[in-house]
This record gives C-alpha cells, structure tokens and sequence, in this order.
C-alpha cells in the first residue's frame, strides 16, 4: 500500500472523506443524546455519568480527539497544496458557475468557525465535567459533586443568549460544512455514479439538516425555558 | 457587412510578452465586429488592425477552430470558454455580447499551466498525464465483428462521453484547487468502462494519478467548476470512477 494516504492526492482525499464521516457518526450519537435532556433532566445526566472518566468513555475521547486533529491537519495540507496549485497569478474576474455550491469553496472557512466553536463548547462542558473527573483522579483536590450534572450546565449555558447565538451560528456553519461534506465524502471515496448523484447530495442536505436541527431545538428550547422561568 | 449588423465592444485582453516576463491588461476599444463572428475572429480582427500599427499582435491557441482538438483556451469574463456552456472558445459568438461590452480575456491559470506568451499557456501536463497511462499497450487486433465483444448500450454512451474529453484544460483553469481530477477521469474512465481497457485499468489509474500528483496539481475537494465549465459537459461521475479505479488498486497492492 507504500503510504498512498499520504503521498497521493486521492489516498489524502480517502483520509479526509474517513475522518469526516467518523465526526459524522459521533454527531449523530451526540444529538440524539442531547434530544434525551429535552425530555428527562435524570436520564441526560445518567448518559453523563455513563460517559464520565471511565476507561471506555476516556478511549472513545481520545479516538474522537485523533479524529478531529487528522482531520483539521489533512484540511491544511490540503488546502495549502491546492493554493500552491492555483498558482499566485489570479483572475481578475471570477464567475462561480450555479451549480457550483458557496460551501464547496470554503470548507476551510467553515471549519474554523466550527474549530473556534469547538474550544468553547469544551469550555463550557467538557472543562467542568470530564476534566474536572479527570483531575479528581489524578489527585487534585476539586470539587466533583457536578461533574455529571449535565443537565444543569445545559440550563446554564444557553439561558445566556450570547452563547445561544453562538451555537446558532457555529451549527450553521456546521451546516453548510455537511452540504457538501456528506456526498464529497462518499464521492471521495468512489461511492458514486450517474444514478445515484444527485440522490446522494440530497441524502446529505436532509441527514445535514436533521442533524443540526436536532442541536438547534435543544438550544432553542433550553433558552425558551430560561425566559420563561425568569419570567 | 450590414451596418446595422456591426457591433463594438472593448477587449480588455491580458498581454505578456514571455514566461519570465510580467504582465498586465490591455485594453483595445470599440473592436469592430459582427454578431455573427466567432469570438477567435474577433481577435483575428484585432490582430490585423495591430499588425497594421506595427504592434505585437496577441498571441492565443486555436487549430481546428470547430470545437474538436481542444487547442483553444481563453478564460473570458470569468469562465473558461466563455460564457457559453458546453461549448469550446472557438464555438464562441459574439451574438453572446452586449454591443459596447468590456470583455475581459485571461490566459488559464493555474501553477502547471504556466503563461508562454500573452493567453498561450502551457498544456503540456496533461500530454505527460495522458503519456504516463492514457492508453493500452497491448495489441488488440484490427476492427473485430461489432457482435464479437457485446458492450451494453448504456456502457458504450457512457464511455463514449467520457471520451468526447478534448484535454483542452479548462478544468484545472476553472477549480480553485488547480485540479485536474476531471481530465484524468475522463481519460481512465473512457478505457476502464471496456474490455480491452479494463485489462491495465488498475496500473493506468495508479500511473496517471501519480504523474498528476507529481506535476503538482490539487487535490480535489468536489466543488464541482470544472463539470459546469467543461466545454464537452464531462460529468462529475467519472471522478468517483476514477477515486474508485485507484482506491481499489492501491488496496489490493
Ligand atoms: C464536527 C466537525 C466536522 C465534521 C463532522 C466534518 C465533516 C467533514 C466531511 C464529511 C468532509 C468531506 C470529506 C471529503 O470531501 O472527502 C469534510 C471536509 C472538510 N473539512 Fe470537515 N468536518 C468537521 C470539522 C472540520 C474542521 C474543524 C475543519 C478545519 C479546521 C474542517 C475542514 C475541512 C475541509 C477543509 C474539508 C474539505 C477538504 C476536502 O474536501 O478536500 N472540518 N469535513
Ligand atoms: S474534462 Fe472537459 S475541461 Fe477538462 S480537459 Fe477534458 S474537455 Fe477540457
Ligand atoms: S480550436 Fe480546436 S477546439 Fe477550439
């Protein structure tokens, strides 16, 4: 196999289209663990508690965390090889064709936005829960009587509409990132003819759709909650 | 010449005199021209009346100027081609334009298609692609009785379409990431959908890839400009082909 997912343009595309699909997949279980705290604030944080600092859940961290940097470290090298390929001459006038989707063309942009989101997110979960677990293990002295309180921090975070419209924009761009991702990946990896074209970018734009609609409304509906009980 | 017939536009024309050279826009206005005459008449005009000036007249591809041999090139207006889809430069009317329109014409752009003179580029990659693995090598006899290999008619458009490819280059002028995915596919496409082809389908895939790797062209992201820009309407399915041809040899390696 002589290391073609390295050395190869289509073997890095592979790579890419791997990695895409695996956060794919870990999303899907992220939200429909998040549908779960809409209904029943004991049974979210019994899934917390589940996932906390143990040897499962900690393995499944870090896989996930080597997912995302391969993942981020393949979208650098290549998006820096294709601007080599471009060349530093430009067009003076460009013309995106219609069928051409705006996504397409920043994939790089909106990973970013949705890396920047990412380190906030961790901050205001991951950081008071799994880590805080994690120093009581290591001998710390913390106070561990919230790290699966879930629920609460849930309730915390977005009666703040600053972080609601965060999140809303991060999973917009998460959404136009799985518009195209989700066919590109499956054409990257050869999944795809005349017949099933333009069934697979639609499969995308509906799974992409649910996907972060199901982010949304627990947003939404947390922050609704908020308003109301304040009231 | 009809006078009513006669319309004018500005060129807007990118002039360089050598690869090594720096160049910069030149505008020719109120260029005289007809509705009627092709975009590369156009140009010839232009050319006469700066041969006429003493000045260098533009330097530009054409050959068979009827849409086959993919010589001619021309980012016009922002596409390669021109604004016209499915066709080539040379299949380029006027009629396309505005009476009095600036149109703004570029050479290709790309890092493996490097400027020669004025808006020629280059184009040799993709010989050297097409010379790495774009054929077979082997003898297949003359002409055999058309029942002898039975090919289904849905292989057969299909390969012939792949093949209508005329290497012009305007896919890797039109991708942001200088990818010339949609040539190579085209070209493995075309020998890996029929029998003789499909005997070194594996090798010519893992050959032609490597040599357009080499050459340093991008790597595809799907965007898609290069099937919308093709002036022979390539579809983006042989691009999956193509993932596929290499992904499965390199496997099986
Ligand atoms: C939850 C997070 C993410 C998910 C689910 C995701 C998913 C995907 C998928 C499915 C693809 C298509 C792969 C292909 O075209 O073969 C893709 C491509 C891409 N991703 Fe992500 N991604 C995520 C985060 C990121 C981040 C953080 C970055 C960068 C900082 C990024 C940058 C890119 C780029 C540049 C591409 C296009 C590369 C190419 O097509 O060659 N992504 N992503
Ligand atoms: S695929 Fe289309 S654009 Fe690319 S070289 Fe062939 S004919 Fe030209
Ligand atoms: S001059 Fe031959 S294709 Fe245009």
């Amino acid at each position: 196999m002589n290391l073609f997912i390295l050395n190869s343009s289509i073997g890095r595309k592979l790579v890419m289209s791997i990695t895409g699909l695996f956060l794919v997949l870990f999303l899907t279980f992220h939200m429909c663990m998040n549908i779960v705290a809409l209904f029943s604030a004991e049974a979210y944080n019994m899934i917390c508690e589940f996932l906390g600092a143990n040897w499962y859940a900690l393995v499944g961290t870090a896989v996930l965390a080597a997912g995302f940097i391969i993942h981020i470290i393949y979208a650098l090298v290549l998006t820096i090889q294709n601007r080599k390929a471009r060349g530093n001459d430009r067009y003076e006038v460009t013309s995106r064709p219609k069928s051409v989707e705006w996504a397409s063309q920043n994939m790089l942009a909106l990973g970013v936005v949705i890396l920047s989101f990412l380190a906030l997110h961790l901050y205001h979960f991951w950081a008071k829960m799994q880590l805080v677990e994690l120093q009581h293990m290591a001998g710390t002295n913390v106070d561990t009587s919230m790290v699966t309180n879930g629920a609460y921090y849930i309730q915390q975070t977005f009666s703040n509409p600053v972080n609601v419209v965060l999140y809303l924009i991060a999973l917009c761009a998460l959404w136009f990132h799985l518009s195209h991702g989700f066919w590109s990946a499956l054409q990257s990896m050869g999944l795809d003819n005349k017949t099933w074209f333009n069934r697979v970018k639609n499969i995308g734009i509906v799974y992409a759709t649910i996907l972060v609609g199901g982010f949304a409304i627990v947003v939404i509906a947390f922050f609704i909650k908020s308003l109301c009980c304040a009231a | 010449m009809a006078t009513e017939n006669i319309m004018r536009v500005n060129l807007k024309v990118w002039r360089q005199a050598g690869p090594k050279e720096k160049g910069a826009f030149v505008t020719y206005e109120n260029v005289e021209t007809t509705p009627d005459t092709s975009f590369l008449e156009t140009l010839d005009i232009l050319n006469e009346t700066l041969v006429e000036k003493g000045e260098e007249p533009i330097v530009f591809d054409h050959d068979c100027r009827e849409g086959i041999c993919g010589m001619c090139s021309l980012y016009i207006n922002g596409h390669p081609h021109g604004p016209a889809t499915g066709a080539t430069t040379c299949q380029l009317y006027m009629r396309r334009f505005k009476n009095g329109e600036t149109i703004t014409v570029e050479p290709w752009r790309s890092a493996a298609f490097p400027v020669i003179k004025d808006l020629m580029v280059n184009r040799n990659a993709y010989d050297q692609i097409q010379q790495a693995g774009g054929y077979v090598s082997f003898n297949c006899g003359g002409a055999q009785d058309a029942n002898a290999i039975p090919i289904s008619k849905e292989i057969a458009d299909e390969a012939m379409d792949s093949a209508t490819c005329i290497g012009c280059g305007a896919c890797a002028a039109a991708c942001k990431n200088g990818s010339a995915m949609l040539f190579v596919s085209a070209k493995v496409s075309q020998l890996a959908l029929l029998p003789q082809g499909k005997v070194e389908a594996a090798a010519r895939a893992k050959a032609m890839v490597a040599k357009m790797d080499e050459l340093g062209f991008g790597n595809c992201t799907n965007t898609g400009a290069c099937a919308a820009e093709c002036p022979k309407n390539i579809s983006l399915s042989n691009i999956a082909r193509l993932n596929r041809e290499f992904l499965c040899a390199k496997f099986k390696d």
